[in-house]
């Protein structure tokens, strides 16, 4: 009978039972029994199932580095007497449980002195007492209930951000405090039927009001204006420059009233707007919390290494690590620096380095490179190139990466320079028809309209708009950088997409066997002989005659060909399985084969081939047409074997350029040619052996499956499962632009009417207090609006 | 009329004691999480037997 394991709700059978609970594996059980005892059992009741599989994850040795006290130096961010703090990154946190159970940590260890978990951030701040429980410990702790913290030898950069964020929040509250008030201080103004009958009353108000008004000018409102200097300082007239502008207008004409006692100025109109445009900034600016979207390939490498001196295993910092130096490397543990294999057993993966797939045995005495993640059982190697000049680092160090992106002006600047150029017109056009009607009037009449035809609605509309878009392509779990990424795709021409975990799905790799028909004696030896094997691609055969065969042979006389596939004796049976090249060596008549396949040969016979597939994302296919459809030219650069080819071209179709066999350096210097050609190009891809690329490229996005675990620098994070909406993604964020110029038409209808009191010089406190927030309040509401309506088609998808 | 001034100073005083209120708790950290204290509040505090 199927149960689903008690813990982390994976299938499983009746194998491992406790009471009336069934588990997946050892692990699940154990870390209920860890919890059980604790009397932590709510963290079942919150939520069904929230735990993680337990299956092979813990590996206690991994930690060893933490008891290391340069190591411990550079995560412990605070430690005095018997308290020291720290704070991991578990990207693991996805529920009320998991906030609960670590917080309770407490009860399970009592050297926990109290831990706090950050739900967005995924952070836990914990705070303990290191001598009775080591940092280690702690580490292993969290693992082992199934929060493996990320460390690595980047830092804990995450916690350096968002204190400008503080700021912005102080800003918007005073700005609010202050508009509020001289909003409430300036009704009797504009209401009382005869201004004289208030008295010293007026001058009380308006006093006060000027003083509520010097906060907004000087602390909230510098934004703006160290923005128009820097921008006027480097000969360009940003968006900004007019907001300074009509700030200091509007404070000024006021000062200028209230100290002649000709009127109440428009301290509220002036402390509105930027009240509201600080709101627009801070909506835009809000961004993801638990992203990084800066890594650089530090955060990918392990904070320590184990090194073996005069036969004893060292934990050092991966810093300190030299030329020469003999390193440890378990299974599952990245190649930190290029090195010398002194060792037997290497199977290295490196699709994270070159997005190849299988798994690649290296010889003792070859070079393992940097990035390669050991498969097999413990080696050793032998440093010959420090971490920071290993290829994988020389790249992403190189010069051509090193250039900062064509920084585009925003389409919104030219708008904002031909705004103030059509307002100044009007205002010196006003000024010289009132020099000749009226001159008492030119001064009202100049000031007006500089005060009334502010560009900050524009500013308003491109902020919020913005933030809107960027939520709404979060929720869909595309989650960009910031707003210029936005303005950056909608002139994007060309998508290069990467294969390897990009179009197929990293995880999911599937066996298929063609050839004769096996027997249940000789499939009976094929897994026998395959599970001797630590070879992914011989547990991925155990694995697919799992459900055919339970029983297992004794294999005799088993060797192995590094590289090749392995020789045995089973039931009587010579076994081959492996390589063609294998099979031809031992003379074995082998048809044409091609690709990664995996043959059989029996007795000296040809059995069949195993020939591994690659799962491609659901519906790539549509989405590619889709795409192609919408005026995109797709160009495919994989850092795979050309095995696939003709598959991909049935798929994608025959107008796409492949690449295959791409190194990282490929990638990036084709990118540059097609920008050189002028194109603007879309880099799509996961990976290290795409990160020059995304680097390079205008918009990168990084595609991962496991939520934000591992993403190089990019522009934007898209959730593997939703690539094949990349289409509909795309042409929403491309409608951001005809949102902002709707909205910013209906703008203009508002400084018309503005406008049209401002130069007949009658534009009172009043009109403009009231044209404000109107303004404002249906802007905001409008991009809302429509941000929702055009994002109905991503929002069906979902 | 002259106590309106009077009221008006009050009133200022008393919002800028919510203005010193909320400076206070940005910068001590409170806006920092906007989420998990939201989960945090629901917890029950101890439950005493385990369930098997």
């Amino acid at each position: 009978m199927q149960h689903k394991c008690y813990h982390c709700g994976e299938k499983c059978d009746e194998t491992i039972q406790l009471d009336d609970k069934y588990f997946c594996c050892d692990g699940c059980k154990m870390v209920f029994q860890l919890l059980d005892e604790n009397g932590l059992c709510q963290y079942y009741d919150l939520t069904d199932m929230p735990g993680f599989s337990a299956k092979g994850h813990f590996v206690s040795e991994k930690y060893n580095y933490l008891d290391n006290a340069a190591i411990q130096e550079q995560l412990i961010q605070f430690r005095v007497g018997d308290q020291a703090h720290v704070v991991f990154y578990l990207p693991q946190i996805h529920c009320v449980s998991c906030v609960w159970l670590l917080e309770n940590l407490h009860k399970i260890n009592p050297g926990v002195i109290q831990s706090q978990t950050h739900f967005e951030k995924k952070e836990i701040k914990i705070v303990f007492n290191p001598s009775i429980i080591s940092l280690k410990e702690l580490v292993q702790l969290l693992s082992f209930v199934g929060y493996e913290p990320m460390i690595h030898l980047g830092g804990n950069d995450w916690m350096k951000k968002k204190k400008v964020n503080k700021k912005q929040l102080l800003k918007i509250g005073i700005a609010g405090f202050c508009f509020g008030n001289i909003m409430m201080l300036s009704f009797p103004e504009y209401l009382s039927a005869d201004l004289a009958e208030l008295g010293n009353l007026r001058s009380f108000f308006v006093y006060l009001n000027l003083l509520l008004s010097l906060p907004v000018l000087f602390y909230c409102a510098n934004g703006f204006f160290i923005s128009a200097y820097t921008g006027l300082r480097q000969k360009w007239l940003n968006i900004d420059a007019p907001i300074a502008l009509a700030i200091l207008v509007t404070f000024g004409r006021s000062l200028y009233e209230i100290v002649t006692q000709t009127g109440g100025g428009y301290l509220d109109s002036m402390s509105g707007i930027v009240f509201f445009m600080l709101i627009g900034r801070w909506f835009q600016d809000k961004s993801y919390d638990s992203f990084s979207f800066d890594r650089d390939y530090q955060s990918f490498f392990p904070l320590g290494v184990t090194v073996l001196e005069a036969g004893k295993e060292i934990n050092k910092p991966l810093s300190t690590i030299e030329k020469g130096a003999i390193l440890l490397i378990r299974a599952d543990e990245m190649v930190p620096a290029d090195a010398k294999l002194l060792t037997n057993g290497a199977l290295i993966d490196y699709s994270f380095v070159s997005g190849e797939n299988e798994p690649v045995e290296v010889e003792n005495g070859s070079t393992v490179f940097a990035g390669g993640i050991q498969k097999g059982r413990a080696i050793q190697v032998e440093v010959i190139k420090p971490v920071g000049q290993s290829y994988i680092t020389e790249l992403w160090n190189s010069p051509i990466l090193k250039a900062e992106k064509n920084k585009e002006q925003s389409f919104v600047h030219p708008w904002s320079q031909y705004f103030t150029f059509v307002l100044f017109s009007i205002a010196i056009g006003s000024g010289i028809y009132w020099a000749i009607v009226d001159s008492s009037k030119i001064l009202p009449a100049v000031t007006s309209v500089l005060i009334v035809a502010c560009p900050c609605s524009l500013l308003l509309t491109v902020t919020f708009t913005y933030g809107n878009v960027l939520r709404w392509l979060g929720k869909q779990h595309f989650y960009l950088k910031n707003a210029s990424v936005i303005e950056a795709m909608d002139k994007i021409d060309t998508i290069v997409f990467d294969k390897t975990g990009t179009l197929t799905n990293h995880q999911d790799t599937h066996l298929e066997y063609s050839g004769e028909h096996l027997n249940e004696v000789e499939v009976t030896a094929i897994k026998s002989v395959t599970r001797e094997s630590l070879h992914p691609l011989s547990q991925l055969i155990t694995k697919y005659f799992n459900e055919r065969v339970e029983k297992t042979v004794l294999v005799e006389a088993i060797e192995n060909y590094i590289g090749k596939g392995t020789k045995a004796t089973c039931n009587g049976m010579e076994m081959l399985i492996g390589s063609k090249s294998l099979l031809v060596a031992h003379g074995v008549a082998v048809g044409e084969i091609e690709g990664s396949v995996v043959c059989i040969a029996i007795n000296g016979v040809y059995k069949g081939k195993f020939s591994i597939n690659h799962t491609y994302r659901n519906n790539i296919d549509s989405m590619v047409a889709k795409l192609k459809k919408a005026g995109y030219q797709l160009h495919l650069l994989s850092g795979d074997h050309p095995t696939e080819k003709l598959h991909l071209t049935q798929l994608l179709g025959a107008d796409i350029p492949m690449l295959f066999e791409q190194n990282p350096l490929d990638k990036l210097q084709y990118i540059q040619q097609l920008q050189a050609s002028g194109r603007r190009v879309m880099m799509v891809g996961d990976g290290l052996n795409d990160a020059g690329a995304l680097q390079k490229c205008d918009v990168g996005i990084a595609v991962t499956d496991q939520t934000h675990l591992f993403t190089p620098a990019s522009d934007g994070i898209l959730e593997g499962s939703m690539i094949q909406s990349m289409d509909s993604l795309l042409a929403f964020a491309k409608k951001a632009k005809l949102i902002i110029t709707l909205i910013f038409i209906l703008s203009l209808l508002y400084n018309l009417v503005g406008m049209y009191f401002a130069t007949r010089a009658e534009l009172s406190p009043m009109v403009a207090a009231i044209l404000m927030p109107i303004s404002s309040i249906s802007i905001v509401s409008l991009s809302a609006l429509l941000s929702y309506l055009y994002a109905a088609p991503i929002r069906t998808k979902s | 009329m002259g106590v309106l001034i009077i009221l008006i100073i009050v009133s200022v005083v008393v919002a800028g004691g919510f203005l010193f209120a909320f400076l206070w708790s940005v910068k001590t950290g409170q806006m920092d999480d906007d989420y998990t204290p939201s989960v945090r509040m629901l917890f029950d505090d101890e439950i005493k037997e385990s369930k098997k």
